[in-house]
C-alpha cells in the first residue's frame, strides 16, 4: 500500500509537525557512550534476574541482563507464512531506524507532552546490540538525543523500563538503594506459547490464523475489564512480534500504581491457575462475579467457533479424556466415554452437545444440572480464558519491548493494534522491515522529482517544503506503515489531551489529599 | 546587593512570627488519652519512662510478635494461631475493652494496658526500622496482631475506632444499589438478599486485597466494598500508614543522636527478633562425608522430599525444566552441599538437546546467580539466596501452565498426588488415605511428614529404641534440605544428626 500523493497529506499534520520540531530544544554535543556497559548491574534482586521464564522463547519480551542470544545457533523455526528470511541484517536495522522509526511519536508517548520532561529523560531504556550485549540503564534527555544513540548503537531490539526518581545513567553516584522506579505504564504480555496445550494447529513459535484468535479474545476480555472495571482509558495494544500482544496501559493513575496494587490486578485478571498436574485448572466460585459473568459472554461464541471447530480440540483421544475429567458426574461421564469410544472421530461440536443430550436424557440419577452448568463453564474458561505472563504485570521495573521495534526471528515490526478493530488484525500481513525499505524505493521511482537525497535524514528531520509549495512526505508516509503510525499519533494525542487537562485536576487532588491526611 | 525583607516587623502591628523562626518554641505534645482500645499508632508517645519499663514492655510485645510469626511460619489455621496466641497476649500484652470495667475508658487499668501497648509499639518500630527485612517482618507481625485484636473487638467499641480513623468511604446509596444489584450480589458470595448488607465505594487502590481474590463488584475505578470487608480495608489501611511511618523512622534512626542507654537495648531487640524465618542455617542441610555429585543425584533423589522428586523425575522426563521450577531445585541442591561446578554439570547433563552455547547462555548464568558467583554485591556476598523453606514453597509459589514447581501437596489435584506417591513407592492405604485428609485439612506439613514417617518407619523406630535420637531430632520436618538430610542419616544408620 503506497500513498499516492504529497497533497493527500493533510496541512494540518505539518504545522502539528513543524511546532514539534520549533519546541524541541536543541540537541545538546551528544554524550559519549562511556558510561554504557553490559552485563548485570548490581544490586538487582535474583527473582528479577531470573525472571526469564519465558525461555523457549528464543527473544524473550521481558528482560534478562546477560542473556548472550546465539541468533544463528538458536533453533529457527520456519514461519507458515512467506516471510522473508528470518535474519535482519545491521544495514536493513540501520535504514529502518533512519528513514522509519517513530522516534518523535515515542518520545512525546514517554514524555506526555512536548516540552521534555523527566517522565522521559529518566526513562530506562534497555538495548539489546547486535553482538548480543545487553545495554541497561540507558536514558535521554530529548528525541533527538535517543534518535542519534539509536543510530549509533544500531540495536537488534531495544525494551522500555520504568521512569526513576533520578536519571537512571547517574546510578553510580547514588548510595546503593537511593535509585527507584516511580512510574510506569501498567504492562500485559499474552504469549500463545502458554496455549500449547489448547492448541492443534501449532506449536512453539509458530503461529496461524487460527491461533491469533486466542490473542483476539484475550485483548477483549482484558480490554473490556482494564475498561470497565478499573476505569482505564488509555490503553495501547502492540503485537509482539511473532506470536503474542502486550498492552500498554497508560493513564496517569496506572502509570504510578505500586507493586502491591499491579499484583491485584493481575489477579483479578488470572483465572487459569495451576501446572500441568494441578487437574482443573479454572475454580471460580459461584455466584460467578460480575467480570467473570461478562468475560464469560464474550468467550462463549470463541468457544463454540475456535475451540470446538476450527481447532477442534476434544477430536483425539487425550483431549477428550481431559474433557471428562472435567465433567463432575461419574455416571455421565461413563455413558459419554462409550459413545465417543464407539465413534472414535467424532468432532468437538458433536462431543460437546453429547454432554447436555446425555445429560437430559436423565441416564444418571446422581446428577445435578447446576453442577454440570458450573462446570461447562469452567470449561469455556479453561479453553478461552486469556493466559497472561502475570510476572511482566507485577512489578514495575520489568522491561517490556518497544512498539515499533524489529522481532529479529520473524523481520516484522512490533506495531501497534487498534483494540476495537481486534478481529482486523492479521499478523502474517504484518509488514515486515525488508518489505518497507522496498515500499519506500518503489514510491520514490514512481515519484521522481521528490526524491531529494536530504530525505534519507528521515524521521528526525525538519519536513521542509518544495517548490510546489506541499510538504515533503516523511519516509513512513509511503509505506504501509503509514496507519499504524497514524494510530499511534491518535493515541498519543488522546493520552496528551488527559495529560494536559488532567495535569491541574491531580495537583489539586494533591493538596486536598494532604490536608486530609492531616486531620488523623 | 542588598535584599529587601518583606517580612521585616512592622513596629506599629503585632508581630506574627513564623513558628519556624521561632527558636526555642516549647514543644507542644499531644496528651494521649486512649478513648479506644486499638491504637493506629499515628501518634508517638510522649510522656516519660523509666529505662526498666522501655526494655520490659517492649521484650513483652516482641515475644507476642515472635509466637505470631511462628505460627504463620509452622502454616497453621486461624483457629490455631487464635488458641495459641491468646494465653500469650493475656500474660504478655492484655488489651481490654471498654466494657471490661465499670468506668469505661476512664478506669487506670486500661489506661495501663493502653500505655504499654502505645509504648512498646513504638519502641519496636524504633528497634526494627533499620533494615528492610525487619521492616517488612516487622509490619506483618504487627498487622497481624492488629488483625487478631480487630476481630476480637466489641462491635460498638469497633463502629466508634472505625468512626475515628475518618476513612474517605462514601455510603452506596439505594437507588444505586438496586440498579446494581446483580453485580453486587454476584460479587459478594454467600449473600442472598440485597437488603442485608451495606455497600462502599472507595477507590480500589485503597483495597487490593479484595481486588486481587474478585471479592468486589468494581466499576470504573471504584470498588463497591460490602460493609463486612472492613477488616479488610482497615488492615490494609493500617499496613500502609505503617510501612509509610516505617520508612521515615529508618530515615530519621542515623539522627538519633542517642548515648549508651538506648542503642544497645534496640539493638538487643532487633537480633533477638528469633529469626523464625531463617529455620535452616547455612549447612544445616551438609551431611558429612556424603559423596554428593552430579553422577550421584539420581541414586540421592531417593532421599528427596516429594517437591524435589518430583522436580527430578520432570527434569528426566522433559529433560528440561522451566524457570521457577530449576530455581527451587538448583537452591535445594544446593543446600544438601551439591558444589557450584557440580550443579553446572548436573544442570548440563539434565537438558539434553541444547547445545553448549545455548545452555551457557540461557541458563548457565542463572545457576550461578543462585550460589551468588555473580550477581550484585549484597546476592555475592549472600552467597546468592538460602534453599528454599517449606513455607517459602508452599506460600509464594503459584505453579501455571507447563511449570512444576512448588509442593506436590499443595498444588498438585489430589488424584494427581496420589499418583505421583504410588510411582514413588508409597502404596499403603492407610498412608495414602490419610495424606487425602491432610491435603484437605490445608496440613501440607502433616501430609509430607507422614508419608516421610511410613517410608522411614523401621529406621524410626530403631534408633528411637536404641535411643540415638531424641524426640528433637525427630520434630516436624519444615525444611527440604531437613528432610534430605534426615532420610539420608536414618539410612546411614548408627550416625546421629550432628546440629540438627
Amino acid at each position: 500500500m503506497i500513498v499516492t500523493m504529497p497533497h493527500s497529506v493533510s496541512s494540518q499534520d505539518s504545522s502539528a509537525n513543524r511546532k514539534d520540531d520549533e519546541l524541541l530544544p536543541d540537541a545538546p554535543p551528544e554524550t559519549a557512550s562511556e558510561n554504557q556497559e553490559a552485563g548485570a548491574p548490581a544490586g538487582v534482586k535474583l527473582e528479577d534476574l531470573f525472571n526469564d521464564d519465558d525461555d523457549d522463547d528464543e527473544f524473550p519480551a521481558s528482560s534478562a541482563p546477560d542473556t548472550k542470544h546465539v541468533e544463528s545457533s538458536a533453533p529457527e523455526p520456519a514461519e507458515p507464512a512467506a516471510a522473508p528470511g528470518p535474519q535482519v541484517d545491521t544495514d536493513t536495522m540501520l535504514a529502518f531506524y533512519q528513514r522509519l522509526f517513530p522516534f518523535r511519536y515515542l518520545f512525546q508517548w514517554l514524555n506526555h507532552g512536548i516540552v521534555p520532561s523527566p517522565d522521559f529523560g529518566n526513562r530506562e531504556f534497555a538495548l539489546t546490540l547486535q553482538n548480543d550485549a545487553y545495554l541497561r540503564y540507558q536514558s535521554y534527555a530529548t528525541a533527538d538525543l535517543f534518535r542519534k544513540d539509536i543510530l549509533k548503537m544500531n540495536p537488534s531490539r531495544f525494551e522500555i523500563g520504568p521512569v526513576y526518581n533520578t536519571n537512571p545513567r547517574d546510578r553510580k553516584t547514588l548510595r546503593g538503594g537511593q535509585m527507584k522506579p516511580i512510574s510506569k505504564e501498567l504492562v500485559f504480555d499474552i504469549d500463545l506459547t502458554d496455549y500449547d496445550d489448547i492448541r492443534s494447529c501449532c506449536t512453539k513459535a509458530n503461529i496461524c490464523g487460527k491461533c491469533w484468535t486466542f490473542v483476539t479474545m484475550a485483548m477483549k476480555v482484558v480490554d473490556t475489564a482494564l475498561r470497565e472495571d478499573f476505569g482505564f482509558e488509555h490503553i495501547l495494544w502492540v503485537y509482539s512480534g511473532r506470536r503474542g500482544a502486550h498492552a500498554w496501559v497508560c493513564d496517569p493513575r496506572a502509570r504510578g500504581l505500586p507493586d502491591d496494587r499491579r499484583r491485584a490486578i493481575a489477579g483479578y485478571l488470572d483465572v487459569v491457575r495451576g501446572g500441568n498436574s494441578s487437574g482443573k485448572r479454572v475454580n471460580i466460585k459461584r455466584p460467578l462475579h460480575p467480570h467473570m459473568s461478562r468475560s464469560l459472554d464474550i468467550l462463549k461464541p470463541y468457544f463454540a467457533q475456535t475451540t470446538l471447530v476450527d481447532q477442534d480440540t476434544f477430536v483425539s483421544p487425550e483431549q477428550s479424556q481431559r474433557l471428562l475429567s472435567l465433567l463432575p458426574d461419574k455416571g455421565l461421564n461413563e455413558s459419554l466415554r462409550k459413545r465417543w469410544e464407539s465413534s472414535p472421530d467424532r468432532a468437538s461440536t458433536n462431543k460437546w452437545a453429547d454432554i447436555d443430550a446425555l445429560a437430559k436424557t436423565g441416564k444418571s440419577s446422581t446428577l445435578n444440572p447446576t453442577t454440570l452448568r458450573d462446570a461447562k463453564q469452567d470449561i469455556v474458561l479453561e479453553y478461552t480464558y486469556p493466559r497472561l505472563d502475570s510476572e511482566v504485570s507485577k512489578k514495575m521495573i520489568h522491561l517490556l519491548k518497544s512498539p515499533f521495534v524489529i522481532h529479529p526471528g520473524t523481520g516484522r515490526v512490533c506495531v501497534p493494534i487498534d483494540a476495537r478493530k481486534a478481529e482486523q488484525f492479521d499478523p502474517l500481513s504484518v509488514p515486515t522491515v525488508t518489505e518497507l525499505l522496498a515500499e519506500i524505493d518503489a514510491w520514490d521511482a514512481e515519484h521522481p522529482g521528490t526524491n531529494a537525497p536530504e530525505t534519507a535524514d528521515g524521521e528526525g528531520s525538519v519536513p521542509d517544503s518544495d517548490a510546489r509549495g506541499g510538504r515533503r512526505l516523511q519516509d513512513y508516509e509511503k509505506t504501509s506503515l503509514k496507519p499504524y503510525i497514524d494510530y499511534f499519533r491518535s493515541f498519543i494525542a488522546g493520552l496528551l489531551k488527559e495529560e494536559r487537562t488532567g495535569k491541574r485536576e491531580r495537583t489539586d487532588d494533591a493538596t486536598e489529599m494532604k490536608t486530609e491526611s492531616m486531620e488523623f | 546587593m542588598i535584599r529587601q525583607d518583606f517580612r521585616r516587623i512592622d513596629p506599629k502591628r503585632r508581630a506574627t512570627l513564623d513558628h519556624k523562626k521561632k527558636q526555642f518554641a516549647a514543644p507542644v505534645f499531644k496528651q494521649q488519652d486512649y478513648p479506644h482500645r486499638l491504637n493506629f499508632y499515628e501518634i508517638p508517645p510522649t510522656e516519660e519512662i523509666t529505662l526498666e519499663q522501655f526494655e520490659q514492655w517492649a521484650i513483652d510485645r516482641l515475644k507476642v510478635l515472635a509466637e505470631i510469626e511462628a505460627c504463620s511460619y509452622r502454616n497453621k489455621s486461624p483457629a490455631e494461631t487464635d488458641a495459641h496466641i491468646t494465653p500469650h497476649l493475656q500474660k504478655y500484652l492484655p488489651l481490654s475493652s471498654n466494657t471490661s470495667s465499670s468506668n469505661g475508658a476512664a478506669d487506670q487499668r486500661l489506661k495501663n494496658e493502653r500505655q504499654k501497648d502505645h509504648y512498646s509499639h513504638f519502641i519496636l518500630r524504633l528497634a526494627f526500622s533499620a533494615t528492610e527485612e525487619l521492616r517488612r517482618r516487622f509490619v506483618r507481625a504487627e498487622t497481624m496482631l492488629f488483625r487478631f485484636r480487630f476481630q476480637r473487638d466489641d462491635t460498638r467499641e469497633r463502629r466508634a475506632f472505625i468512626d475515628s480513623l475518618n476513612l474517605d468511604w462514601e455510603p452506596v446509596e439505594d437507588d444505586e444499589k438496586q440498579r446494581l444489584s446483580e453485580q453486587l450480589l454476584g460479587a459478594t458470595p454467600g449473600l442472598r438478599r440485597l437488603d442485608d448488607e451495606t455497600w462502599y465505594k472507595v477507590d480500589w487502590e485503597k483495597v487490593p486485597e479484595l481486588v486481587e481474590r474478585r471479592a468486589v463488584f468494581l466499576s470504573k475505578g471504584k470498588a463497591y466494598v460490602p460493609g463486612r470487608e472492613q477488616l479488610s480495608m482497615i488492615v490494609a489501611e493500617f499496613t500502609a500508614r505503617l510501612e509509610r511511618a516505617l520508612e521515615l523512622t529508618s530515615r530519621a534512626l542515623p539522627r538519633l543522636d542517642e548515648d549508651d542507654r538506648l542503642t544497645p537495648i534496640l539493638n538487643h531487640l532487633s537480633k533477638n527478633f528469633g529469626s523464625a524465618e531463617s529455620v535452616y542455617t547455612e549447612n544445616e542441610g551438609f551431611v558429612d562425608g556424603a559423596p554428593i555429585t552430579a553422577n550421584n543425584i539420581d541414586r540421592l533423589s531417593q532421599h528427596f522430599p516429594l517437591c524435589m522428586r518430583s522436580l527430578h523425575m520432570n527434569l528426566r522426563k522433559n529433560n528440561h525444566l522451566k524457570h521457577y521450577g530449576r530455581l527451587q531445585y538448583t537452591l535445594f541442591l544446593k543446600g544438601i552441599g551439591l558444589s557450584l561446578e557440580e550443579c553446572i554439570v548436573f544442570w548440563r547433563q539434565g537438558f539434553k538437546g541444547f547445545t553448549d552455547d545455548e545452555f551457557n547462555s540461557r541458563y548457565k548464568y542463572n545457576i550461578r546467580h543462585a550460589y551468588g558467583d555473580v550477581g550484585g554485591d549484597q546476592n555475592r556476598r549472600g552467597r546468592g539466596y538460602p534453599p528454599y523453606s517449606c513455607q517459602k514453597i508452599l506460600n509464594d509459589s503459584n505453579p501455571g501452565v507447563g511449570q512444576t514447581h512448588g509442593c506436590p501437596y499443595r498444588h498438585f489435584s489430589i488424584d494427581n498426588l496420589i499418583g505421583l506417591l504410588q510411582s514413588t513407592g508409597v502404596n499403603d492405604r492407610d498412608v495414602l488415605r490419610g495424606v487425602r485428609e491432610d491435603v484437605d485439612k490445608m496440613r501440607f506439613h502433616i501430609a509430607c511428614n507422614r508419608v516421610f514417617e511410613w517410608t522411614h518407619k523401621a529406621d524410626i523406630k530403631r534408633v528411637k529404641e536404641d535411643g540415638t535420637w531424641n524426640q528433637t531430632d525427630l520434630d516436624t520436618i519444615v525444611h527440604p534440605n531437613t528432610y534430605f538430610k534426615r532420610s539420608y542419616l536414618l539410612k546411614q544408620m548408627g550416625k546421629a544428626p550432628k546440629n540438627t
